[in-house]
């Protein structure tokens, strides 16, 4: 029997011009988390706005004040170069070993082994980074020394060994290292808990399909935690790039450009200069470091929306 | 039932045990006050700053002071003394304490005597310290090294401790072939500043002498601060550095004995005090502008050249009468006998010779009200 199709009558509760009344703990809810998002990115305009400000006319003060260089470029270059130079080599270091830590935790070790490696891994994020550099600057120095000297007689052909070696080992080298084990521990705990959101049944398709374990790492785990383990490395990296105290209390500075890593003239980080002498600095000085701050502040954020994009073109490219 | 008698008694208990403990505390502090001799009647709050090679100077000052006077608090503030300088000049603080001399490559000494209303700025030398030069070898307590040596050692053309220079001076010393390596300061500093000129006026140093260390000196290491220099000789042989003695003399690191003349001098505060007693007053020095040109060349006898004098910087007058009494009473302090005496225990530093002391003496009984 046919009948009329007649279009049913919308209910009242799903009339299109009006909308379900939110409960009152959803409002507040959003309100608190809009409020926070909202609080953040005050607080980041604040820093920026600060740096700009204060900053600004240390890009313009008498020549003195960038000495040896005789302009705001000439000083703030070689700076931005330890920066960069220290961070690249103590993530060169420090992110084989935290993506290696996190696949055991993840998917080697045994649960009662992963426990507790993790909360170990944890734990030297408590170390405070001034610990780190007078044991970097005092003891772990000393060993550094001993292996610049090796790395100078036998691999002295490459730029960065080039030598001379400083027997005290307070030189690049030992800060990087000092850096790496100090991102060691926020870029292992983000990467492991990616790796463990790892779809299950898409890692047991691969091991299924006859896949040894590292192959199944490889096609299952690290495309789906590639955003995750770049979010990673750029936690580490802004840590490196801003560590302050270790690197002060580590390197023998001076205002050169070199690659030489093991020689006793490193150059300086931007934070570390500014730490060692925003104190003593009169009012037109510190303009100049807080300018270098900027700077610093900038590059930063320049890295970090690079590698947004680069993954986020990654993770396009798998959705088509 | 009694359990949770006692864990809801916990919490009041442990506030009331505070609040005994910070009573007890808060009763001894008042106590503790009174204890002073009170005939003074001078009272406020004194602002300075400046200088940190005075800061442990300014500590037992201000200790001995606060004393004679308990209701006056002295606050000295060690920012350095280029920031010490702009302070005083600026009226934040009333007194400053500076390793050079102000002068008028910055035109500071024209902006501190407008500050001071037009008159003559009071500056007076309150720290003589002398610079050690200091080295780690095991086994060689002291060496005797020439003004020239000691230049060629800083700026790399001495390599290593067995070199002829060396050598000729310490026959008896056992001289291993280890490399030299100098250790200068990162930060910009009084002491590199006074170690540098020495070495212009008595050893032929090619460089301009300043705070920050010459960047075109190759080799060599870097640390902040004195501790930073001393900590990074003290860990590694062959290392070789200057520093205010004061933070030498405490370690057992070796000591350089400066050629002064015929004689190799260690660092004294007497062979300090003795430069400054035969050092010519600077070009543009005054009654109450007691600046000094110092004799780092000098070859007499006894005599430590490697120092630096630090300079107390007041005004004549001030708009608030309190402030010119409690700076005058202070400043008079400072350089009496007492007060020298103070500092030299507790700093290390060389009290100012009866000349000097007179002098400065006579500069700060003009500090009056406007």
């Amino acid at each position: 029997m046919t009948s009329t199709a007649t279009r049913p009558d919308p209910t009242p509760e799903a009339a299109p011009d009006t909308k379900t009344p939110l409960a009152l703990g959803d409002r507040i809810f959003r309100v608190l988390a809009v409020g926070s998002g909202g609080l953040i990115m005050v607080a980041l305009a604040g820093v920026f706005i600060f740096l700009a400000i204060e900053g600004y006319p240390g890009l313009s003060v008498d020549e003195d004040f960038y000495r040896p260089a005789t302009s705001f470029l000439g000083y703030a270059g070689p700076l931005l170069f330890g920066t960069v130079l220290a961070a690249i080599i103590a993530l060169v270091i420090a992110v084989p070993f935290a993506i290696g830590i996190a696949l055991f935790i993840s998917h080697y070790a045994p649960r009662r082994l992963a426990v507790p490696v993790a909360y170990l891994i944890d734990l030297l994020a408590a170390v405070p980074s001034v610990v780190f550099g007078l044991w970097g600057g005092r003891e772990l120095a000393q060993h550094i020394g001993g292996i610049s000297v090796w790395l100078e007689e036998n691999l002295g052909f490459i730029p960065l060994f080039a030598g001379p070696a400083a027997k005290s080992g307070n030189t690049m080298l030992t800060a990087a290292v000092v850096l790496a084990i100090m991102i060691l521990p926020i870029t292992t705990a983000i990467c492991r808990e990616v790796f463990a959101q790892t779809p299950r049944l898409h890692e047991e398709a691969a091991l299924a399909l006859g896949a040894t374990r590292w192959e199944m790492i490889r096609t299952s785990v690290f495309p789906y935690a590639r955003s995750g383990m770049v979010s990673a490395v750029m936690l580490g990296l802004g840590r490196a790039l801003g560590e302050t105290m270790a690197v002060a209390m580590i390197l023998s500075a001076s205002p050169v450009v070199t690659l030489n890593i093991i020689s006793g003239s490193s150059p300086a980080t931007i934070a570390s200069n500014i730490a060692s002498n925003y104190k003593e600095a009169s009012p037109d000085g510190q303009a100049v470091l807080i300018a270098t701050g900027l700077v610093l502040f900038a590059f930063t954020f320049g890295v970090n929306f690079l590698a947004r994009y680069l993954a986020g073109r990654g993770e396009r490219r798998m959705a088509r | 039932m009694n359990r949770t008698s006692i864990r809801r008694a916990v919490v009041p208990g442990i506030a009331i045990l505070a609040l005994a403990v910070s009573g007890c505390g808060a009763g001894n502090e008042e106590s503790g006050g009174d204890s002073g001799s009170s005939d003074s009647s001078l009272s406020g709050d004194l602002n300075g700053g400046g200088a940190t090679s005075q800061e442990k100077a300014e500590a037992a000052w201000a200790a001995g002071f606060q004393d004679a006077n308990p209701d006056v608090t002295v606050n000295y503030d060690p920012v350095g003394s280029g920031t010490g300088r702009e302070n005083f000049i600026n009226e934040a603080f009333a007194f400053a304490g500076t390793d050079s001399a102000l002068s008028n490559d910055e035109g500071e000494l024209d902006a501190a005597v407008e500050r001071c209303g037009g008159e003559d700025v009071i500056q007076v030398p309150a720290y003589v310290s002398p610079i050690a030069v200091t080295f780690n070898l095991p086994g060689v307590e002291t060496l005797n090294l020439a003004p020239e040596t000691i230049t060629g050692i800083f700026d790399g053309t001495i390599t290593t401790w067995d070199d002829p220079a060396i050598a000729e001076a310490n026959p008896d010393a056992d001289l291993p072939s280890t490399a030299i390596v100098p250790v200068h300061r990162s930060d910009d500093s009084g002491t590199t500043e006074n170690f540098t000129k020495y070495l212009e006026a008595a050893g032929g140093w090619a460089e301009e002498p300043d705070g920050i260390w010459p960047a075109s000196i190759a080799g060599g290491e870097s640390a902040e601060g004195t501790s930073g220099v001393v900590g990074r000789v003290s860990d590694n042989e062959g290392y070789i550095t200057y520093a205010d003695d004061s933070a030498v003399k405490e370690t057992d690191l070796g000591v350089v004995a400066v050629g002064v003349g015929e004689e190799f001098n260690v660092p004294s505060p007497e062979g300090a005090a003795q430069v400054v007693a035969i050092s010519e007053p600077a070009e543009g020095a005054t009654e109450t502008n007691l600046a000094i040109d110092l004799a780092r060349d000098t070859t007499e006898s006894g005599a430590y050249p490697v120092l630096l004098v630090s300079y107390l910087l007041a005004c004549p007058t001030y708009a608030d009468a309190e402030q010119a009494d409690l700076v005058k009473a202070f400043m008079e302090y400072v350089v009496s006998d007492e007060g020298q005496q103070a500092a030299a225990d507790e700093a290390g530093s060389a009290p100012l010779s009866a000349d000097d002391a007179s002098a400065a003496q006579a500069a700060v009984e003009s500090i009056s009200a406007q």
